[in-house]
């Protein structure tokens, strides 16, 4: 074994890897942004005008208002109404906040249920290994979006049936991710010295090697989750995600579509440079992270 | 080589049977289709009626059985909606999607080749930068959004573009085409790009990394040396050796393409399989979303298929050793 090869993937403490984030201006602004619309959506219920679903907030006579206008009850609409005459900045509060919820979560499963098969894969070899990947290889030559498409087709609609298909065209990528860190971390002296002091497998596993695959799952995770929260938008948009009662940020800009011929730009743009915001922010976050933890993607 | 192919063929039977199965029991089993035959003033002795006409009353397995026996066949069943079988439905479609996904692989190498050219050759340059800045944005931006925002600025702002339909076709061997009449053209023009845009920010990375690759090579140096002209070297030395991952990529994507003209059809009312789909789903069509979605699986497979024996014509190192990974 070489002296190169047990250099640990990550230089420097967390504090350091902090600073080194931080130095680039547009990492922190990304950061910035991306956890003010965190605040925003979690908060929703708390600092929205008005709650958008709740019919008796809601009076259709203030629909297809402009940004700025004023409704009967003297409340103003900032943001403009939408077609029920619902409060736009209210309806995008609370679509960011099922953007992210749906997002986050089918991330986070993915990762998990991901990073235990594609651990599982590398540290049992042989056929389980390949039975293994031969199913992520298969899961991905099908393109992401037609295999939640079909899924959503034959579920139907649904927060939770969203998130099961997000996790489910997610979790090969962590699967084969993990394998390749795990691989490389399983020939190193640390799992040696580990075997050879009679640890268990499972302990080797979760305790030894594990740890040192965070950082490398840590940059997929913040990219998979820009892309699942583009693709709810997108499988929204089409009608085939979320349920019209809870409407994310792709739902709303599919209601406004219908206006936008006619000129009622406010409805769709918004909530779309929202979108545009979250997921850029977060795919520069991603990228900044890959380069101060370095790992070999 | 035979073994190889056999084995693959065998693999992609194998994959095409597991979907039969996933779709079938998912839209079968999953809802009930009783209720979408029957209509409102059916009584219970109807209502048995349509089950033992659909075959409903026999088990799972019998079920699927027939079904299978009917895809072989070709069969799939009739649209609701349009009363002629789903299949022939999926075929009337498909040339419009082909077209627009086409023409989409049209642009996005005819745009995206010079740009990534650009950018490998002075990696450091402003415009260099704002070109992958835009391979970016083509990554990460939802396409539907690109499509909404085109519409809203060409169509609805300054009018220069129609938003919806093919225009004006001309029939070629019996199938419609767009791309052969200037108001086709028109029509084709905004979905096809919004379609090439992830393609083109593909092209453009590949074509800028194998750029960077190529252009230090020994052949290059040897023919700059030779005092070949530097336009030369580029439109034949270099360029021959990058197209080679750039195709590969380029055919293994082509069926998220066909993927994602789901979507751009949509937005831009483009009358091919992808529409269909969401119309059906729309009205819950079932034979018509069945018979889509096992002629896209279908079709995917088979492209794999082709990609992968294709590689391993050119790449014996694949049907040699095991995957690489």
């Amino acid at each position: 074994m070489s002296l190169t090869s047990s250099v640990p993937i990550v230089a420097g403490s967390p504090r350091d890897l902090a600073k080194r984030f931080m130095s680039v201006p547009s990492a922190v602004i990304a950061l910035a942004v991306f956890l003010g619309f965190c605040l925003l959506g979690f908060g929703a219920p708390l600092i929205a005008p008005q709650n958008p679903y709740d019919l008796r907030q809601v009076d259709i006579l203030d629909s297809l208002l402009p940004p700025g206008s004023q409704s009967f009850t003297g409340m103003t609409y900032w943001l403009g109404t939408d077609g029920q005459g619902r409060d736009m900045l209210s309806a995008m509060l609370y679509g960011i906040r099922i953007s992210l919820i749906v997002g986050l979560l089918s991330g986070f499963l993915a990762l998990i249920f991901g990073t235990m098969v594609g651990l599982v894969a590398a540290y049992r070899r042989g056929w389980v290994d390949t039975l293994l990947m031969r199913i992520v290889d298969l899961q991905l030559s099908f393109p992401t979006i037609l295999v939640a498409l079909i899924l959503l087709v034959i579920l139907g609609r649904g927060v939770d049936k969203i998130i099961f298909a997000l996790v489910v065209v997610q979790w090969a990528y962590f699967a084969r991710t993990v394998r390749g860190v795990a691989l490389v971390e399983g020939a190193r002296e640390y799992v040696d010295a580990a075997r050879g002091l009679r640890l268990g497998g499972l302990r080797i596993l979760l305790g030894h090697i594990l740890p040192n695959c965070l950082p490398t799952m840590l940059v997929v995770a913040t990219m998979q989750m820009a892309m699942a929260i583009s693709l709810e938008a997108t499988l929204s948009f089409l009608g085939l995600g979320l349920p019209p009662t809870r409407p994310s940020l792709g739902l709303l800009i599919a209601n406004g579509f219908d206006y936008l011929q006619s000129g009622r730009y406010w409805i769709s743009v918004l909530p779309g440079l929202v979108l545009l915001a979250i997921i850029i922010s977060a795919n520069v976050l991603g990228d900044r992270l890959r380069d101060v933890l370095n790992p070999r993607l | 080589m035979a073994e190889f192919i056999i084995k693959r063929v065998l693999q992609a039977l194998l994959v095409l049977l597991v979907m039969t199965v996933l779709v079938f029991f998912g839209v079968n089993v999953i809802g009930n289709p009783v209720y979408i035959f029957a209509s409102s003033e059916c009584d219970q002795a109807c209502l048995t009626k349509i089950i033992a006409d659909l075959g409903l009353d026999r088990p799972v397995w019998e079920q699927y059985l027939v079904f299978l026996g009917n895809l072989l066949q070709g069969d799939l069943g009739n649209s609701f909606t349009h009363g002629i079988p789903a299949l022939s439905l999926i075929f009337e479609r498909l040339p419009a999607t082909l077209e627009l996904a086409f023409a989409a692989l049209v642009l996005a190498l005819v745009i995206g080749l010079p740009l990534g050219m650009r950018a490998g050759l002075k990696p450091e340059a402003f415009s260099s930068r704002c070109i992958m800045a835009f391979s970016m944005i083509g990554f990460s931006l939802p396409v539907f959004w690109i499509g909404l925002i085109m519409i809203l600025v060409f169509s609805v702002q300054l009018g220069w573009m129609p938003s919806i339909g093919r225009g004006d076709t001309v029939e070629v061997f019996g199938t419609e085409f767009s791309f052969l009449t200037l108001n086709g053209l028109h029509h084709l023009a905004m979905p096809a790009f919004t379609l090439s845009l992830i393609m083109m920010a593909m092209v453009i990375r590949l074509t800028r990394a194998g750029m960077r690759e190529v252009l230090f090579a020994d052949y290059i140096k040897f023919a700059r040396a030779n005092g070949i002209r530097e336009r030369r070297i580029l439109s034949t030395h270099v360029m021959k050796n990058i197209l080679i991952p750039i195709v590969t990529v380029l055919g293994m994507e082509f069926g998220g393409v066909i993927a994602f003209a789901v979507v751009v059809e949509s937005i831009f009312s483009w009358p091919g399989v992808g529409k269909m789909l969401i119309d059906a789903i729309g009205v819950l069509d079932r034979p018509l979303i069945v018979a889509y979605l096992i002629f896209v699986v279908f079709m995917f497979v088979i492209l794999n298929l082709l990609v992968d024996i294709l590689y391993s014509i050119l790449d014996p190192r694949v049907r040699l050793g095991d995957s690489p990974t």
